[in-house]
């Protein structure tokens, strides 16, 4: 190789202009030309943070892509730390269930003895909050504590994931979760996540309200509602069983893309997501 | 051609094939009810020990002791599973297989040289799949099925005999190998053993010792005093039998148990006796070319006396045994990833007593075959997703009482009209191949209840809140203008409804709702009323 040579000790000196480059990454497109067009689609072998307030598209551009990529014959693993998952706005987005393995995650939690006793005595079962009436569950410090078992969960279950390995598509929804919890995961999980999704075919996507993995994303797009829910055109003085929610107009920034040249100016896209029953 | 595999010490190799790290041990086999147990079987080290078949307990514990051996009882379920083994390795080389005895069979090679390669070859091939099955085997190879089962008898190892030199090959081996113990206890075996053994005592008094001295005696002088036992005698020691196989279809029932010395309480020991289980089930599965698709694991229960161990449910106390299931979504042969199912699936149901016995038994299937097209995305491979799908479902179960509230599989949209009806499926890999083409085609047909729609317009998605959120709600005008629970709280801006559902007013659990899609602050949330009150459903994202 021209430019190589041989240093002290017989170690191999390589110029830095003959350094390998690192090949463009391969993407997904969200089937949202706008979206697409604004990020280029989601990479795969890289973590991707889609952030936003509640009603802000993140669960619409997510069902987006699992409706494209599962049509594409890929499997696709959805951790759904909160089980806010609804099938049936899935199947109304295109998704084909059949290939998309859902967990979800609970605040139920199991426990045996430490070496594995078979005794029935020490099998242990902590009754969660979620079966306790939903008007009761008002303790803030129970709710976090509840919260963070689902968070711990979606975690564990996205690490064995990643680690078997095959799957087109890896979603850990912690949208649900409350930022003051979503904030108590360590960089370093984040940071291990990124470690096992590089060089493999996987896109490993986070929806959360806030981003939280730093600089271990390698995209992260802000969503945001732009105003009050479309309606379809009626007079405006209308009664309520007259009017129908149209959908949301949906307002993208992409923050960090570590695959481009970072523009001068965050880039921003808007597009309308429509309700099934509206159109 | 005929092979006949011949397993020295049957009962102790049915023994050790499950505790092979007893081998380097002298092992003592003993049957009966105390106190009249008697020795039945030794293996070598032991025979060298002094200890031989007849022998008490008290008098083999003294030589055991000395020898630092070990005393077992009996199984005669691992004797069953050893001879089903055997047979499985033998039917793994040809369809026609002879079960001859316990520990003893002879397998019909004519015409396999084109497959296997030549004699010596095919012996030592024999020999090595039951070193696989946790057997070890004395193999001989010669023209005529009785020369094949003297000859494993009498020599160790490999033997191999050419056409025609049988008689030269078995002379010096004893008389004694001419008697095939026969197990069954019909009138017509015991009669022959019967005989056998007064041959063995006239050939002794003779001072006939082996075949070369049988073989030289003259047949007129033979018949006339032992009739035609002797001359069928004489003939194998010359090797001149000609018979055929009374050929035998071995089951298809896969099943290895073993009964434990004392209760076990603790999973990690059984663990190391699952694995050698399921790595000999895999071994004999592998000899017939099979896979399995389900496991079934039983485990005998020591009764629970401790009346304070016991929980509310009276049925763990009086339960002799605990059954569990597992069933794969593909046909699999990896012993380590069964171990690792049956260790999450123990955990996560743990029979509830200490365990005397364990059997587990194989469904056989035919191995999968999947062909990869080049342009086909990867999926994951079928054995990791098992037991990653174990992994995360003894980690994310919580009570679960019913299949409806399975939490990790593949949602299944239900034929009906009602909120949130689906089913959770087990998820298992599906090919382009696994749909048909007319489902192929229906999943990209657009549904009329469903309101699918595809294209490139994004379909807006709704978050559930499971259960859903009970809320106090102002209405005013019949219109909601406010709304007060734990996550939604303020004046709702905007408001869709009511749209009205109902369902299920012919079954037992009707059901009846009014919708409303509301805007509070920046978000939009679907609330419902029912019989119960305000609820809030989930939210528009």
């Amino acid at each position: 190789m021209a430019g190589v040579r041989v240093g002290r000790d017989g170690v191999l000196v390589v110029p830095a202009s003959r350094l390998e480059e690192r090949s463009a990454a391969i993407t997904v497109s969200t089937g949202i030309a706008a979206l697409d067009q604004l990020s280029g689609g989601i990479p795969r072998g890289a973590l991707t943070e889609i952030c936003g307030p509640a009603s802000s598209g993140r669960t619409s551009v997510l069902l987006s892509l699992m409706a494209r990529m599962t049509q594409a014959n890929e499997v696709c693993a959805l951790v759904d730390a909160s089980d806010s998952f609804d099938p049936h706005s899935a199947e109304a987005a295109g998704v084909e269930l059949k290939r998309v393995l859902w967990v979800r995650c609970s605040s139920a939690t199991r426990s045996t003895g430490a070496t594995g006793n078979l005794k029935f005595e020490n099998f242990k079962i902590s009754t969660s909050q979620s079966s306790v009436s939903p008007c009761l569950r008002v303790d803030a410090y129970g709710r976090r504590k509840e919260q963070m078992s689902r968070v711990e969960q979606a975690l564990k279950a996205a690490d064995l994931l990643l680690q078997g390995g095959g799957f087109g598509l890896v979603v850990v929804d912690l949208a649900g979760i409350a930022p003051d919890t979503a904030r108590r995961v360590p960089l370093t999980s984040w940071f291990r996540f990124r470690r096992a999704v590089e060089n493999t075919a996987t896109a490993l996507v986070v929806l959360e309200q806030e981003p939280y993995a730093k600089t271990c994303a390698s995209v992260v797009i802000q969503l945001s509602a732009i105003s009050s829910p479309l309606s379809v055109k009626r007079p405006t003085r209308q009664p309520s069983h007259a009017a129908l929610l149209g959908g949301l107009e949906i307002h993208a920034e992409v923050v960090r893309d570590r695959q481009q040249r970072k523009p001068v100016r965050s880039a921003e896209a808007r597009w309308e997501s429509r309700a099934q029953f509206a159109i | 051609m005929f092979a006949a595999i011949y397993i020295p010490d049957f009962l102790v190799e049915a023994i050790l094939r499950l505790q092979p790290e007893l081998r380097a041990r002298a092992v003592v086999v003993m049957e009966g009810t105390a106190p009249l147990l008697r020795v039945i079987a030794v293996n070598e080290r032991a025979a060298d020990a002094g200890l031989e078949p007849g022998m008490t307990r008290l008098q083999a514990e003294e030589h055991v002791a000395a020898c630092m051996g070990v005393l077992v009882m009996r199984s005669p379920e691992q004797e069953a599973s050893a001879r089903a083994a055997l047979l499985d390795a033998a039917c793994g080389f040809s369809p026609r297989v002879e079960d001859t005895a316990p520990g003893l069979v002879v397998i019909d090679l004519e015409g396999l040289e084109r497959i296997f390669g030549p004699a010596a070859k095919m012996a030592r091939d024999i020999a090595r799949r039951c070193s696989e099955i946790g057997l070890e085997a004395q193999v001989a190879v010669t023209s005529n099925p009785d020369a094949a089962i003297h000859a494993a008898r009498g020599f160790s190892g490999v033997t191999v005999i050419p056409e025609g030199r049988e008689a030269e090959r078995l002379a010096m081996l004893p008389v004694d190998v001419l008697t095939v113990p026969v197990a069954s206890d019909t009138q017509k075996s015991k009669i022959e053993n019967q005989n056998s053994a007064e041959l063995l005592d006239t050939f002794e008094r003779w001072g006939v010792r082996n075949l070369r001295a049988l073989a030289a005696l003259p047949e007129v002088a033979v018949t006339e005093r032992l009739g035609q036992a002797g001359l069928q005698w004489q003939r194998m020691a010359r090797g001149q039998t000609r018979r055929s196989l009374h050929l035998v279809e071995p089951p298809a029932r896969f099943e290895e148990s073993c009964e434990l010395e004392y209760p076990v309480e603790s999973l990690e020991p059984l663990s190391f006796l699952f694995h050698r289980m399921l790595e000999q089930l895999c071994a004999r599965l592998a000899a017939r070319a099979l896979a399995t698709n389900e496991l079934t694991v039983t485990l005998g229960l020591d009764p629970v006396e401790d009346e304070s161990l016991v929980n509310q449910k009276s049925e763990i106390k009086n339960q002799k045994c605990f059954c569990r299931s597992l069933r794969l979504p593909v046909p699999m042969l990896d012993p380590k990833v069964f171990l690792k199912l049956l260790q999450l699936d123990l955990q996560a149901h743990p029979p509830g007593a200490p365990v005397v016995k364990v059997s587990i038994e194989a469904q056989p299937a035919e191995p999968r075959r999947t062909q990869n097209g080049l342009f086909q995305p990867s999926a994951p491979e079928a054995e990791r997703l098992e037991v990653t799908l174990a992994k995360i479902q003894s980690m994310v179960d919580g009570q679960r009482s019913t299949d409806e509230e399975q939490r990790v599989g593949s949602a299944e949209m239900l034929d009906t009209h009602r909120p949130d009806a689906f089913r959770i499926n087990r998820f298992a890999t599906v090919g382009p191949a696994a749909l048909s083409r007319a489902e192929a085609k229906m999943s990209r047909v657009p549904h009329p209840d469903r309101g699918w729609k595809g294209g490139n317009v994004p379909v807006i998605a709704l978050r559930l809140m499971r259960p859903p959120i009970s809320a106090k709600v102002v209405v005013r005008a019949g219109k909601p203008v406010r709304v007060e629970c734990e996550p939604v709280q303020g004046e709702i801006a905007w408001a869709a409804g009511p749209w009205k559902a109902s369902g299920g007013w012919w079954s037992e659990k009707p059901w009846a709702r009014e919708e409303w899609d509301v805007c509070v602050g920046a978000a939009c949330y679907r609330i419902y009323r029912d019989a119960k009150g305000w609820f809030v459903e989930g939210i528009y994202d």
